[in-house]
């Protein structure tokens, strides 16, 4: 059951993530042309080549996305996903990509996550009052705007700190840890020009006297908001064998979705992504002990530290020990988001943050991660996170 | 700043449990068939998906589950509260909430610790926060 590693990542594209966008605004439609053309000239594929997209929501139109896209980009395909997992989608959208593949329905599908500010209106509509509230429900109905948002409990810090704040009280907290975490990865960053903090490295004492936004989270421990958008194209092993680069197969994947509010979590210091990359590294007969590098979803350093445990690497409750004893860095003992990851690389808007990993997992074996090249990288573990730990997505990358 | 105070808006569903609150009672709904209690308020029992569910009354005793000090409000409508202190209820039936404690500085709070309801009017509102036992 599941995949047999018969589906390739063969191209990649992205924009450099900038914190102040001062480039020509484009609506997502038409980041995904560019991206698209990007990604497949990457690869060495054409137009002709498509016949599958993965996308999240687009502005442009609230429902029909796929089908907006695809008469865009002038395709036709057998295969379209809507995925709607946050920050998970990207990675999601990579095996759904796969598995349609190795099912025959379809050869090469685009996976894209645009990021860049759309045109500002010319008459704007008024604002809706409720953006404030970010991605927490404020309509009427949903749990969240009856149960969370009357309290504060909005947007995603404060559920982050709950969290980290209930690990603490269970099994301890080393916040030097935590803190080495955003540390390292931020050193991952000074090997990617296309990363907002690239020239900017950090220390854990810079990290521990930031800004305390919810306790215990430091401003330096929550990733920055940036412009960017990143696409892969995922395709069939017949056509991966035309593609210019080592093509890099997906041989495993895993998903879980539990709460939408962490509130409610069975126990919400044992996160989903368990479940997920457990599936994952089971269907690519993989253990923890094989991937040379881990590409995970940051949106903080609690997400990493419960990614790295929850995963396998370490056991429950030994994940900052485990931080401390390695080096997360490219040159490192255990490598952890490469590029810097969304921390030190920044967050594209809209979905695209969650698309740098399999991104940097992808460009890693191929061996075109430049200056932040791991030497003899084979088999990458990615994972995605959406909501608050709401759902969780891994994959298993394997060059061939 | 208080009137933009975003507020819950009853449902059909989950208006006895808001009705309560306004009456300083917690009320919970309980499975008839699997007697698991369900919080938030639902047509289905989210343990077994019956729909027989029984409002009942119940002490609003808890512990607390988690917390966060939001040093920077959650949004502008909470600008005033800051620090906030929202919290995660356990109540002793076993589910959790959402709240705010009051009646208590931050460092002395402590997960773990018993809480116990207050009935907080706000607008036309009554929230359900907590404060120690």
């Amino acid at each position: 059951m599941g995949l047999k590693g018969r589906a390739a990542v063969t191209g990649v594209a992205d924009y450099k993530n900038v914190r102040k966008y001062t480039g020509k605004r484009k609506f997502f439609l038409e980041q995904w042309a560019e991206l698209t053309q990007l990604a497949l000239a990457d690869a060495g594929l054409s137009k002709q080549d498509v016949d599958g997209l993965c996308c999240a929501a687009i502005p442009e139109s609230t429902m029909f996305a796929p089908a907006t896209i695809a008469e865009y980009l002038g395709l036709q395909v057998n295969f379209a996903e809507t995925v709607d997992l946050g920050g998970a989608s990207p990675v999601s959208m990579i095996w759904r990509a796969a598995a349609a593949i190795e099912m025959g329905i379809c050869e090469a599908v685009v996976c894209a996550a645009p990021g860049l500010p759309i045109p500002s209106h010319p008459n704007p509509p008024p604002k809706d009052p409720t953006r404030v509230y970010g991605s927490t429900s404020a309509k009427w109905g949903s749990p969240q705007a009856e149960y969370d948002v009357p309290y504060g409990n909005v947007a995603q810090n404060a559920g982050y700190a709950l969290i980290a704040q209930r690990y603490a009280a269970i099994y301890g907290y080393d916040e030097r840890a935590l803190a080495k975490i955003a540390v390292d990865q931020r050193t991952n960053a000074q090997g990617n020009p296309n990363a907002v903090f690239y020239g900017e490295p950090i220390t854990i004492d810079d990290v521990l006297q930031s800004k305390m936004i919810a306790d215990p989270l430091h401003i330096l421990e929550i990733v920055m908001p940036c412009a960017g958008g990143s696409a892969v194209v995922v395709v069939s092993e017949r056509l991966a064998k035309k593609c210019k680069h080592r093509p890099v197969f997906v041989t495993g994947f895993g998903e879980r979705l539990t709460t939408r509010s962490v509130t409610y979590a069975e126990d919400m210091t044992v996160s989903p992504v368990g479940p997920a990359a457990a599936g994952a590294f089971a269907m690519s007969g993989k253990k923890p002990k094989d991937v040379d590098v881990l590409e995970a979803y940051d949106c903080y350093t609690i997400t990493v530290l419960l990614t790295i445990e929850d995963s396998g690497f370490c056991s429950k409750g030994e994940g900052t020990a485990f931080v401390n004893e390695n080096d997360l860095t490219f040159s490192g003992s255990f490598p952890v988001n490469t590029h810097g990851g969304q921390l030190g690389a920044g967050q594209a808007a809209g979905m695209a943050g969650g698309m740098s990993q399999p991104v940097e997992g992808v460009r890693q074996i191929m061996g075109r991660a430049d200056g932040r090249q791991i030497a003899n990288c084979n088999a990458a573990l990615i994972t995605g996170t959406g909501g608050i730990m709401s759902e969780q997505s891994a994959i298993i990358l394997e060059g061939a | 700043m208080e009137s933009n105070r975003p507020l819950p808006i009853p449902t059909p569903n989950s208006e006895p449990f808001w009705k309560g609150l306004a009456n300083h009672q917690v009320t919970l709904q309980q499975c008839n068939d699997c007697a698991a209690w369900v919080f938030y308020p639902r047509s289905h029992c989210n343990g077994c998906l019956s729909p027989n569910l029984t409002w009942t009354e119940v002490t609003g005793n808890g512990t607390l589950y988690s917390y966060t000090v939001a040093r920077r409000p959650t949004a502008p409508q909470f600008a005033d509260d800051i620090p906030q202190l929202i919290v995660v209820v356990e109540l002793n039936e076993g589910v959790r909430l959402n709240s705010v404690m009051i009646n208590v500085a931050p460092e002395a709070l402590i997960i773990g610790m018993a809480v116990k309801p207050v009935f907080h009017l706000q607008n036309s509102a009554t929230l359900l926060y907590f404060e120690p036992a």
